[in-house]
């Protein structure tokens, strides 16, 4: 993946339904429509089948229903889904290809593995199933050791914790040898240490394996880290598509997310590292940010931040010395009071990034914020997505 | 006391394991598929299953009786292929039985299989499996519990069947005289003791398998998904 990727990522959405050229083989298309009862899910969207793409929106919004009519296991499913010209489902031509007959491989929240089967066991049965059948080529100790399955391989299911069974489950899903892997919410069954166990082998597969992925997700901290490009759902339509950047700077996030998961994805330079106080000093646009010392990052190498609202905080001065060590200054460019509660939503523009920030209305009205006036942003905590060549 | 000959004995125990097995390969795509379908002759096709369960065995035995008298098409067609009757032949009573005990194997694997859910099946056709391998390797194994409830009540049960064999099947010693009959027989001939060792001999066996059943299923491993 190159780092220039998000500027390109955001142009696909151009992409879709255009002239075939060589680059855009690589797709996955999907125009399909799924309805039961009173929810109604329709979307149209070619996606690039490279690198990660989150499928993002909030519970209920038709994610995992887009995945299980990929899969093919949503027996109404309507309109077309085609990999890389390669079509799945036609309604109009009759094709339906069943589950068994499509190249997806898939990890399910629950990670579903075969409770009469220890570890070793349920990834021999994607591997035979694979072996000859997939041009793919992925080795079972390429998976063992990429997911670190060696100790669990005896294991039966039951005896693992959730974390050891996600790695179990997605080392199944790589042996499957699929030409398109779908996660559906790999972390949401699990707490937070768990899943800080879990994201390195996430962010190491698709470098490691190189298979397109669609990453399903409503937590905006996991697809600002993981995708490439995001396609938003809410209520079983296609919000935004685009790189992740763009897309978590662009669309307002609020109505998607539980509020305290707003966020802002911020890229920046590596400028210095410093020895003494094991820091690293980042550039974004001319200021300075300072974050713990980053180990594989050289100088000059890109950084994709991820800053959470609540962690913003506002100022119309710039601070005298605090613990604080990282102030931008940008300018206020809108501020959405939510009169229900004490809360508003400010997002501030600092050149080519967005940040937003969740103060309290009193502080607000205080400090006589207005939009249009210069204001300084202190971050109280940065999450680095430790991907290396960004 | 006189012992009983064994022979009505062994003349179960081959009944029985005989339309265990046609049962285990009739019975479970059976309760495969009604595990699975949305077809709206479920409601019917559970029905039929279940009739045996609440028709008197005499029911039964007399409409098997005139289905296979070599006057019906199937009695008279099985006359030609195999130049006897099927009427008062083991072949005959393995037929009875094998439509008499249909439901105790049907229903407990149809259970078995509608407590899997989804998941595993989904889970296999993702790693490529088509629907007969997820079964083969996935349903199957998971089942294990199902399968074996539903042999050893199909065994059981057709162990103790005595209307229906009575009326398909008659007395003939070596052939249809199974041992429900033998019992019947002895007590109508006021020979207690015989019945008295065969009877207590059928209970001790029903004990037995029974909590060889609970014990062996305890062992098995729950498989919850």
């Amino acid at each position: 993946m190159s780092p220039e990727h998000d500027a390109t990522g955001i142009a696909w959405t151009a992409g879709s339904g255009s002239a075939a050229s060589p680059e855009l083989e690589a797709r996955l298309e999907v125009d399909v429509r799924v309805t039961f009862g009173a929810f109604d899910l329709q979307v149209e969207q070619a996606i690039p089948a490279t690198g990660v793409t989150a499928v993002f929106g909030p519970s209920g919004s038709g994610k995992t229903t887009l995945l299980r009519s990929l899969l093919g296991f949503e027996a109404g499913s309507r309109g077309r889904i085609a990999l890389n010209g390669d079509v799945w489902l036609d309604s109009e031509a009759g094709v339906d290809v069943p589950p068994h007959r499509r190249p997806v491989g898939c990890t399910f929240q629950d990670g579903r593995l075969f409770p009469h089967l220890d570890v070793a066991g349920n990834l021999g049965y994607a591997d035979r199933r694979s072996v000859g059948a997939s041009a793919v080529s992925i080795t079972r100790d390429d998976v063992v050791d990429a997911l670190d399955l060696e100790p669990l391989l005896g294991r039966r299911p039951h005896t693992l914790s959730g974390g050891e069974r996600q790695r179990a489950a997605l080392g199944r899903a790589l042996l499957s040898r699929p030409r398109l892997l779908l996660l559906d919410e790999p972390l949401s069954a699990l707490d937070r240490r768990r899943k800080a166990e879990i994201m390195p082998y996430l962010l190491a597969l698709h470098p490691r394996f190189g298979i397109p992925t669609l990453y399903v997700s409503h937590a905006v901290d996991e697809v600002a880290l993981l995708a490439d490009r995001v396609l938003v759902l809410a209520e079983g339509r296609a919000q935004a598509f685009g790189g992740t950047v763009e897309v978590l700077e662009q669309i307002d996030l609020a109505p998607l997310t539980e509020r305290f998961q707003a966020a802002a994805v911020l890229e920046a330079r590596v400028s210095a590292h410093d020895d003494e106080y094991r820091m690293t000093w980042l550039d974004l646009d001319g200021q300075r940010l300072s974050v713990p010392r980053i180990e594989h990052l050289a100088v000059g190498a890109s950084a994709r931040l991820l800053v959470r609202s609540r962690d913003v905080s506002l100022a119309t001065e710039r601070p005298s010395p605090t613990s604080i060590r990282n102030v931008l200054s940008g300018v206020l460019v809108s501020l959405h009071q939510d009169e229900a509660t004490a809360f508003a939503e400010a997002t501030v523009d600092l050149g080519s990034h967005r940040l937003r920030a969740r103060i309290t209305r009193a502080s607000a009205a205080e400090l006589g914020l207005a939009v249009g006036s210069p204001v300084f942003a202190l971050l109280k905590s940065v999450s680095l997505d430790t991907r290396a060549g960004r | 006391m006189s012992l009983p000959e064994l022979g009505p004995l062994w003349l179960s125990l081959q009944l029985a394991a005989s339309a265990t097995a046609v049962l285990l390969v009739l019975g479970t795509p059976l309760a495969w598929w009604l595990s699975g379908t949305r077809s709206r002759l479920k409601p019917v096709v559970e029905a039929v299953t279940a009739l045996p369960l609440v028709l008197p065995p005499t029911v039964l035995g007399f409409y098997l009786l005139l289905l296979m008298s070599p006057r019906s098409w199937l009695g008279g067609l099985w006359v030609e292929v195999t130049d006897t009757t099927l009427t008062f032949s083991f072949a005959g009573l393995l037929v009875a039985s094998v439509i008499y005990s249909l439901p105790f194997m049907v229903q407990p694997l149809q259970a078995a299989f509608e407590s899997l859910g989804r998941g595993p099946l989904e889970a296999a056709a993702a790693l490529r499996a088509s629907p007969l391998d997820a079964f083969l390797t996935v349903a199957a194994p998971l089942s294990l519990r199902g399968f074996l409830t539903a042999a050893v009540l199909t065994f059981a049960h057709t162990i103790g069947e005595f209307g229906v064999v009575l009326m398909v099947g008659g007395n003939i010693p070596g052939k249809t005289r199974v041992i429900s009959i033998a019992i019947y027989e002895h007590v109508e001939t006021l020979r207690y003791a015989e019945a008295h060792t065969l009877a207590a001999g059928l209970l001790l066996f029903a004990f037995v398998v029974l909590v060889f059943v609970y014990v062996f299923n305890r062992r098995l491993p729950v498989h919850v998904a």
